[in-house]
């Protein structure tokens, strides 16, 4: 057992029948840091997190949360960890405050303990003054935040967080960051899924992609970047010919077609690029700067297309 | 203002006392137990199945159909024990519909990453329609005085009605928790729990077996609605007790010792799905 890693994974394997879900997952989180598992739909996030919070036994492979197997210490995982999973799981019959309470009192706080607890945290989600409202009639975003604030109601150490912010508008998405943020600054290991790459940008200190059930790349969101690029300029050529000749006078480009998706690191040299291109002869017939996707992110870390779906 | 100011050490401290692995699960159900019947209160369908319907019901069979309908006793005095088990299933939609609900959305799942036992969801919707079942049966009871409902039951017989009633609750909460788990959407949920509705109409609940064609009769008489409904009657009102309480007995005795591990096997087999 080691201390350093909150969240330790070792070869997870998992499938449903036929469809292996997971083939061999290393995963390592420090305490206190946020690591975000990046993939697109189906590639695996869901069934990491649901063997990670003793939800699901692995076929193969083992992990610890806070030190203890998930397998075999189940129940001391379970007292150490909180899940905000992808589905909401509030009871939408019950206000806010009545969530929080019943699930304060499920977790063995006393009555008053319960209450305490419940008024601090509709408090600091921004959720007092909805705090008597049936659930059900909360919009995506406080649905979201009420979900998140049920799992910290015993302040676990731990914290998994599955697609927190998928289906938010930009708005109630930056609301979400916020509270993430104030979470990591006191010091809480956060494991967080994501579809989008932006967010794990922002957030986290190391960012694991995931596809097809397996870790095809790991490392700080800078290491990442520096591959990918923070912008992306698609060049149209008249033929696919011209493309593939230009293609060979720009580092980590993606042909498709007559079109060439060219990373970037900054705007300086998003310029220089554009001029060598022009310098050299080729006229491109369209161009357009963008910032990268997760589509981007797969084909430039493995080459292929297949599973990003977005 | 920190999200974590309360440390797992200071939660501990302010929960209560370290209690036993009995007392934590007894107050799961009790806690769990009140989030049903707040339901009750947040919901017009369960308001209606629980208070309305078996008043309409009354009226309905009183005044509408009851004098088509020949009985030994008064009609009214006939009919009570039948609808009281007819508003059970009512109760009982309502419960079906929960249990899909909370297996489908992620609540179940939240409670399985908590130190809380997951089959006290279950134990909470059963002792929760238990409750509504016998809230039906009294506003039935009382409703049934003032439109001519005579009982000559005496305390004990009372008492005995209690008893049968709980059990024949439970054992029915059981089925629809099964029904419940079974369905794989709250659409299908509902139109299982339509099930629990009709099965009623095929019994002595409403009209006696006599009046029916001899063997369909014959089988409604010994079905285990019919038994209930029976012996409550004859617990309640002059009329024959025949084997019907012992039937009902038997009945739902073993229909609750079938359906708990049925539920348990499949809420285990959902749940970890
Ligand atoms: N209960 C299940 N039964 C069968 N297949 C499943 C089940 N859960 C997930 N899968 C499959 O496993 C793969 C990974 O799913 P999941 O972990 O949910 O991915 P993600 O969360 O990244 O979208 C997908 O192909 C999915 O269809
Ligand atoms: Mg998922």
């Amino acid at each position: 057992m080691s201390s350093e890693y909150a969240i330790e994974a070792r070869g997870l394997a998992k499938s449903y029948g036929d469809v292996h879900a997971l083939r061999g997952v290393d995963l390592y989180a420090e305490r206190g840091s946020m690591l975000a598992l990046l993939g697109p739909n189906g590639a695996g996030k869901t069934t990491v997190i649901r063997i990670l919070t003793t939800l699901l036994i692995p076929d193969g492979g083992t992990a610890t949360v806070g030190g203890h197997d998930v397998v075999r210490a189940a129940a001391r995982v379970r007292e150490v960890i909180g899940l905000t999973g992808q589905e909401m799981s509030v009871d939408g019959l019950l206000t806010g405050r009545e969530n929080l309470v019943m699930m304060g009192r499920l977790f063995h706080l006393g009555k008053a303990a319960a209450r305490q607890r419940a008024d601090d945290l509709l408090e600091q989600f921004d959720l007092t003054e909805a705090a008597g409202r049936q659930a059900r009639w909360y919009s995506g975003g406080m649905r979201r935040r009420l979900d998140l604030a049920v799992s910290l109601i015993t302040a676990p150490p731990v914290i998994f967080l599955d697609e927190p912010t998928t289906g938010l508008d930009p708005r109630s998405r930056q609301g979400m960051w916020e509270v993430i943020r104030k979470l990591m600054a006191d010091g809480t290991t956060i494991l967080l899924t994501t579809q989008y790459l932006e967010e794990a940008d922002i957030l986290a200190d190391r960012v694991a992609l995931i596809d097809g059930g397996g870790v095809v790349a790991e490392g700080t969101p800078g290491d990442l970047k520096r591959r990918i690029g923070s912008e992306r300029i698609e060049f149209q050529f008249a033929t696919d010919d011209v493309a593939e000749k230009a293609q060979l006078l720009v580092g980590g480009a993606v042909l498709h077609g007559n079109g060439l998706s060219v990373p970037a690191a900054d705007p300086a040299e998003v310029r220089h690029l554009i001029n060598r291109v022009a310098d050299a002869g080729f006229d491109a017939t369209g161009l357009e700067i963008r910032r990268p996707t997760l589509d981007d992110v797969f084909l430039t870390m493995t080459g292929q297309t297949e599973g990003a779906t977005l | 203002m920190s999200t974590n100011v309360l440390t797992p050490e200071r939660v501990r401290a302010v929960a209560v006392a370290p209690r036993s692995a009995l007392a934590l699960a007894w107050s799961d159900c009790l806690v769990l137990t009140g989030r049903s019947l707040r339901h009750l209160t947040r919901n017009m369908d369960q308001l209606i199945q629980t208070f309305s319907l078996p008043i309409i019901l009354l009226l309905m069979f009183r005044y509408l159909l009851g004098g088509a309908i020949k009985t030994d006793q008064t009609y009214i005095n006939y009919v009570i024990s039948g609808l009281i088990v007819i508003s059970a299933g009512f109760n009982l939609t309502s419960t079906v519909i929960g249990v899909t609900n909370d297996m489908r959305n992620g609540i179940v799942e939240r409670f399985r990453s908590m130190p809380v036992l997951p089959p006290s969801v279950l134990v909470a919707h059963v002792a929760a329609a238990v409750l509504r079942t016998f809230v039906s049966a009294t506003v039935l009871i009382v409703a049934g005085f003032l439109v001519g409902f005579r009982p000559d039951a005496g305390p004990l017989e009372w008492l005995a009605v209690i008893g049968l009633l709980a059990l024949f609750a439970t054992a029915l909460c059981w089925v629809a928790v099964i029904l419940g788990l079974l369905a794989k959407s709250v659409e299908g949920g509902s139109g299982y729990g339509l099930i629990l509705v009709f099965l009623p109409y095929l019994s002595s609940a409403l009209v006696p077996t006599e009046t029916m064609p001899k063997v369909l009769g014959t089988i409604v008489r010994y079905q285990p609605v019919s038994a209930i409904a029976d012996a409550v009657r004859s617990l309640l009102t002059e009329a024959p007790a025949g084997n019907s309480i012992w039937l009902a007995l038997v009945w739902w005795a073993a229909i609750l010792l079938l359906a708990v591990p049925t539920a348990a096997r499949l809420f285990r087999r959902r749940a970890l799905g």
